[in-house]
């Protein structure tokens, strides 16, 4: 695994659809207490049942997990929820703007606007990590992160339960660093200064 | 996507020039996202350049047009929230109802659909008469589409089921009549609708209300716009008058948040 960051780990964004759950279940337990930057997660579902992932996520991490509010400061040992039924996007300033523009590859929040928001902002200090689904959001914003020099890690196809998401951002991205979802807390951890 | 990487300081430059020539004002726009709307529509249009791109949006007074409709965020739909439109319907219009004359701005209306909804819940409760729906937006032409209450008919199940989520139990579709690919709603709704142009960011208070609608539209403004917008609402609303905004939108952050109480958990603030 050649791959690594040349700088520090200044925000990891995580975006997930289908089958997505399981992996940030079990991967959050097992997150470092002393996050040195913040955690952003996109995820599709449905929208009414915003708090329900924040509930089960705040019941298996010490870190701080939040419902994303616009102009929210992005603080480090935080993690930050895109709302359901709107894009998250990152300001110069580390804030987050929310945005009820159209639907990108059917979806809001949709990953690539975040990836792709983020990348702009935090260039080779961002990580992106892409988890199960079953369309093809997320491809299109690791490229741009691996343009401006970002670290590009994708869920393990034969580890996913929907495998076409991080399939295609293997397919589509050259040098991600592929992992199974019960390496990722440990890798994570490793990015902690 | 593509490939040439434009900087905020074009994007400045851009907007500088908008401000300029055609008196718009989005410098203290969001700035993620206006520059997401920017480079999104310079991509489809197939500029050449971006300074191309940005001479003609100077110049060109017809392709401004198009410049105006696609960096604003125009999507809406009816009975967005039914939560809220419920809170409306039961908190809200119920209070006001007990006045003469109701007096209602909606504030960033986009192409109506939250006007009309407000129009159905108003009729609902017979309160529609001595009603009148002031609709603005900055956009010339979504106001033109507002005025038409023509609506995709491809969109109406979801409108219908949001209706009936916030409490409507009339029948949804007799309020519209199909019409090849449209639904066109009731004429009774917007015979009480006033549309006009009004930008938020430049424009003064033109009336006073008794409740104010603005929903998703301060999230894309940055924090001191927020806070002139707050301060234009406020001089624009009664004492005891209401003002509701967007779910992840909050009065909470403004100076003279104190002077409003909120109502339940809904995005509603009453002026005390």
């Amino acid at each position: 695994m050649a791959e690594t960051l040349r700088n520090n780990c200044k925000a990891l964004v995580i975006g997930g659809s289908a089958g997505s759950l399981d992996v940030l279940l079990e991967l959050f337990p097992s997150l470092s207490e002393n996050m040195s930057f913040p955690i952003i997660l996109v995820t599709h579902r449905k929208s009414g049942n915003d708090a329900l992932l924040t509930d089960l996520l705040t019941s298996r991490t010490r870190l701080k997990v939040n419902e994303a509010e616009e102009k929210d400061r992005l603080l480090p040992g935080n993690v930050y929820i895109a709302p359901a039924d709107y894009h998250l996007l990152i300001e110069e300033n580390e804030t987050i703007s929310l945005d009820y523009s159209e639907k990108v590859n059917y979806s809001r929040p949709s990953i690539d606007v975040t990836f792709q928001s983020a990348a702009e902002v935090y260039k080779d200090g961002l990580v992106c990590i892409l988890l199960s689904g079953s369309n093809a959001d997320g491809v299109e914003g690791l490229k741009t992160v691996k343009k401006l020099g970002g670290l590009v890690v994708v869920q393990n196809p034969k580890t996913a339960i929907i495998p076409y998401m991080p399939q295609q951002a293997v397919n589509e991205v050259r040098s991600a660093v592929v992992l199974d979802a019960g390496d990722m807390a440990a890798f994570i951890n490793k990015l902690v200064k | 996507m593509i490939s040439e990487a434009i900087d905020n300081e074009q994007i400045e430059m851009l907007l500088s020039d908008v401000l300029e020539a055609h008196g718009y004002d989005f410098l203290e726009y969001s700035h993620a996202s206006i520059k997401r709307r920017i480079i999104r529509l310079y991509a489809l249009d197939n500029f050449v350049s971006f300074a191309e791109f940005r001479y003609t949006v100077k110049t060109d007074k017809q392709y401004f047009k198009r410049f105006l409709e696609e960096i604003t965020v125009n999507v809406t739909e009816m009975f967005r929230d039914p939560g809220f439109y419920r809170a409306l319907r039961n908190d809200v219009l119920p209070v006001l109802g007990t006045y003469p004359f109701i007096r209602i701005w909606v504030a960033g209306c986009s192409t109506g659909e939250e006007a009309y909804s407000l129009a159905i819940v108003l009729k609902e409760l017979n309160l529609l008469q001595k009603s009148l729906i002031y609709a603005t937006d900055i956009n010339p032409s979504v106001l033109e589409k507002a005025k038409k209450g023509m609506f995709p008919l491809n969109y109406i199940k979801a409108y219908s089921e949001n209706y009936v989520q916030s409490g409507g139990t009339k029948d949804f579709s007799s309020y519209y009549t199909a019409n090849y690919s449209l639904a066109k709603f009731d004429e009774s709704l917007n015979s009480k609708m006033i549309f006009s142009t009004h930008n938020l960011v430049s424009d003064h208070s033109f009336n006073e209300f008794q409740l104010i609608l603005c929903r998703n539209v301060l999230i894309y403004f940055d924090k001191d716009l927020q806070h002139k917008v707050f301060q234009l609402f406020d001089n624009s609303l009664e004492k005891l008058g209401y003002l509701a905004l967007g779910s992840k939108e909050s009065l909470d952050f403004w100076s003279r948040a104190r002077e409003y109480k909120r109502v339940k958990t809904e995005k509603i603030w009453r002026k005390l």
